[in-house]
């Protein structure tokens, strides 16, 4: 099968400092597909050089056989890679039922036109967004705190409503950024729970975890990142008995 | 009549639906009660009433660009000053001595839509390069640009007409009006009605409506897509854009969306006036619709019109009437003394206040905002946002980052 998601040699430098380098996967439609690495590794850089937020000094991204390498955020959105934050991004001061409506942005219809003079158009796509962005939040489990503002939310509750907004946006991708930081390990549960079932709604799920109960549990495979390098890539249990890896989480033995 | 009941109790305790109500009522009775109050001779309150409604139309106008999506825009007038010299050039015999030597009449309400629809493409112009940057740097940009528009239109030579401007331009036309007794005439029907100094009630009328269609725009941009975006991208840019928002084409609609308001009351005072100058044009301004804004309650379209109105009030009715009654009050109090002027430099009350127009405007400024920091009618947002930093001192005001 054609991977969804292709990276070739993506490499991101901040002036002297090589965040990423040269780094190369492919991740398949259907899998959950996880990186790890330490502190500082360049997870996250990686996760906005895919989404666009910075665009590559070198290398490639292919989404869907569509080249995507520095499109700008809201391009690869529009194409259908959604994402969520390490350090929750809400727009604090909109219900929690405004948030997930904001995600459908890219996926509506109506015109400046349509805007200005509330056109039956409006109303009915309007319509619909609620609709879909109850079922979202249902699906979350925060139907009942729809008209909460996001920034009175529980912790979890949070999380739960980054992922509702970056399902609105009707991805084929969703990169998860360390999804189950802070959780209790009842809560992780029920986020794994969650991850199968958006992967049952034909979703991708990418997601960087530190937890490797989580990781080892929930991926098929598995890319290990250090020093914004990738070290070691393949399924749990080959990575989890790869002598770099142990040596990049726990250092070099004596 | 069971509808209306439910909607009138569904919206009781809607601070804004009351809001709006009030300044329904206020706006019907508002002429007749002047007309009453001055024994029929408030023809003058009438005109300053729709006078303030140009600038209660700009600043519904920047409450798109600051209010709702936290662009600082400090050089506001600028669409103001290129509407009105758009509506001057299109609708005067003006032309006629420039070299093209050929006057244009655009009738009255194309012309006013012409002039907003040049502001609207300045404002893109504008925004195109700069809303790239964030807070404070585009601040300082629309400063400028709100400092070289009028420059512009000063030395645009025989195209703008200097320094005196460009007088005698059409003035606004209805295609019909009805007269009636409520201003002593006898009930008609007017065809192809011109609006001038000798019937401000038409003008008054004429503004309110205007008024109120930009209202009900505004409100459908605000429960929109659009409104949700902007907000947004005040909120946070980066998940805004994460989320799939374009941010530079949302805020650059803000702006533009600002920008034709903002052309379209230039063009609507412009015709009134029957005369443009650069003089009316300035910074000041700019600063004066930014404060009504501000004042009256960022992000939230009754708190702005409201401080449009309240602040237009102050300066254009209680200052220039402030020495005056100042002087009749120390009058009747028995300090009549103090009116006349001394050798020992006392130039007497009424001079000395009007010399301190500025600074009594000052202090009512810095008093309203002491004691409604929110503004006179906040947006729900704005006020959580006040009290939760309060509570929890949370960093600046998001709307300005």
């Amino acid at each position: 099968m054609a991977p969804i998601l292709r990276l070739e040699g993506v490499t991101k430098r901040f002036g002297g400092l090589v965040a990423v380098d040269n780094v190369s996967f492919e991740v398949q439609p259907g899998e959950v597909f996880a990186l790890i690495g330490p502190n500082g590794a360049g997870k996250t850089t990686l996760f906005n050089c895919i989404t666009g937020i910075y665009k590559p000094s070198l290398g490639k991204v292919t989404f869907q056989d569509r080249d995507l390498t520095g499109s700008l955020p809201h391009r690869t959105a529009k194409a259908g890679i959604a994402r969520t934050f390490q350090n929750i991004r809400l727009f604090e001061y909109m219900s929690a039922l405004d948030n997930v409506r904001l995600g459908h942005h890219c996926r509506m219809h109506a015109k400046l036109w349509d805007s200005l003079f509330k056109t039956p158009l409006e109303t009915r796509e309007e319509r619909q967004v609620i609709e879909h962005s109850m079922e979202l939040l249902k699906l979350v489990e925060l139907d009942n705190v729809a008209d909460s503002y996001a920034r009175n939310l529980a912790y979890g509750q949070q999380r739960r409503l980054e992922i509702a907004r970056a399902l609105a946006t009707d991805p084929k991708l969703l990169l998860l950024d360390e999804p189950a930081a802070g959780f209790t390990p009842q809560e992780k549960v029920e986020l794994m729970e969650l991850v199968q079932v958006i992967l049952d709604r034909g979703i991708t799920v990418f997601l960087i975890e530190h937890d490797m109960r989580v990781v080892m549990q929930a991926s098929k495979r598995i890319v290990v990142l250090d020093h914004g390098e990738k070290i070691a890539e393949g399924t749990p249990a080959e990575v989890r008995n790869n002598q770099r890896v142990i040596e990049a989480y726990l250092g070099k033995s004596a | 009549m069971s509808r209306l009941r439910g909607f009138i109790r569904s919206n009781a305790r809607n601070p804004n639906a009351i809001a709006y109500a009030l300044m329904l009522v206020a706006a019907l009775f508002y002429p007749a009660i002047v007309q009453f109050a001055n024994g029929g001779n408030g023809d003058y309150l009438v005109g300053l009433a729709a006078d303030g409604g140009v600038y209660v139309l700009m600043a519904i106008g920047l409450n798109v660009v600051v209010g709702f999506a936290g662009l600082l825009d400090l050089g506001y007038a600028a669409f103001f000053a290129i509407g009105s010299y758009t509506y001057a050039e299109v609708a005067s015999y003006h032309l006629g001595v420039t070299p093209i030597g050929h006057a244009l009449h655009v009738p009255f309400w194309l012309a006013l839509f012409v002039g907003m629809f040049i502001a609207a493409v300045a404002g893109a112009l504008l925004g195109a390069p700069t809303l790239r940057l964030r807070g404070d740097y585009l601040a300082i940009v629309t400063l400028g640009f709100g400092e070289i528009v009028p420059i512009v239109f000063r030395n645009g030579g025989i195209w703008t007409g200097g320094v005196p401007g460009i007088s005698a331009l059409d003035q606004p036309t209805l295609p019909g009006w009805i007269q009636g007794p409520w201003i002593g005439q006898a009930l008609a029907w007017v065809p192809d009605f011109r609006l001038n100094s000798g019937n401000l009630t038409a003008y008054y009328v004429l503004m309110m409506v205007l008024i109120a269609l930009s209202v009900v725009i505004v409100h459908n941009l605000y429960n929109s897509r659009l409104g949700r975006a902007w907000m947004a991208v005040r909120e946070d840019e980066t998940a805004a854009a994460a989320s799939g928002v374009n941010t530079v084409s949302i805020k650059l609609l803000a702006f533009s969306i600002g920008a034709a308001t903002s052309g379209f009351a230039g063009a609507f005072y412009g015709a009134k006036l029957s005369y443009v100058s650069s003089e009316n044009f300035g910074f000041t301004v700019s600063v004066t619709v930014l404060a009504m804004v501000v004042l009256g309650g960022m992000g939230n379209i009754p708190g702005a019109m409201l401080g449009g109105f309240v602040l237009y009030f102050i300066l254009y009715w209680l200052l220039p009437n402030a020495p005056q009654q100042v002087e009749s009050l120390t009058t009747a109090v028995g300090l009549g003394s103090l009116n006349a002027a001394t050798p020992g430099g006392w130039p007497g009350i009424a001079t000395e206040v009007a010399n301190s127009k500025f600074l009594i405007f000052g202090l009512i400024l810095v008093g309203i905002m002491l004691l409604r920091p929110q503004g006179l009618l906040p947006s729900q947002v704005r006020k959580q946002e006040l009290t939760h930093s309060a509570h929890e001192a949370v960093a600046a005001p998001r709307q300005l980052q």
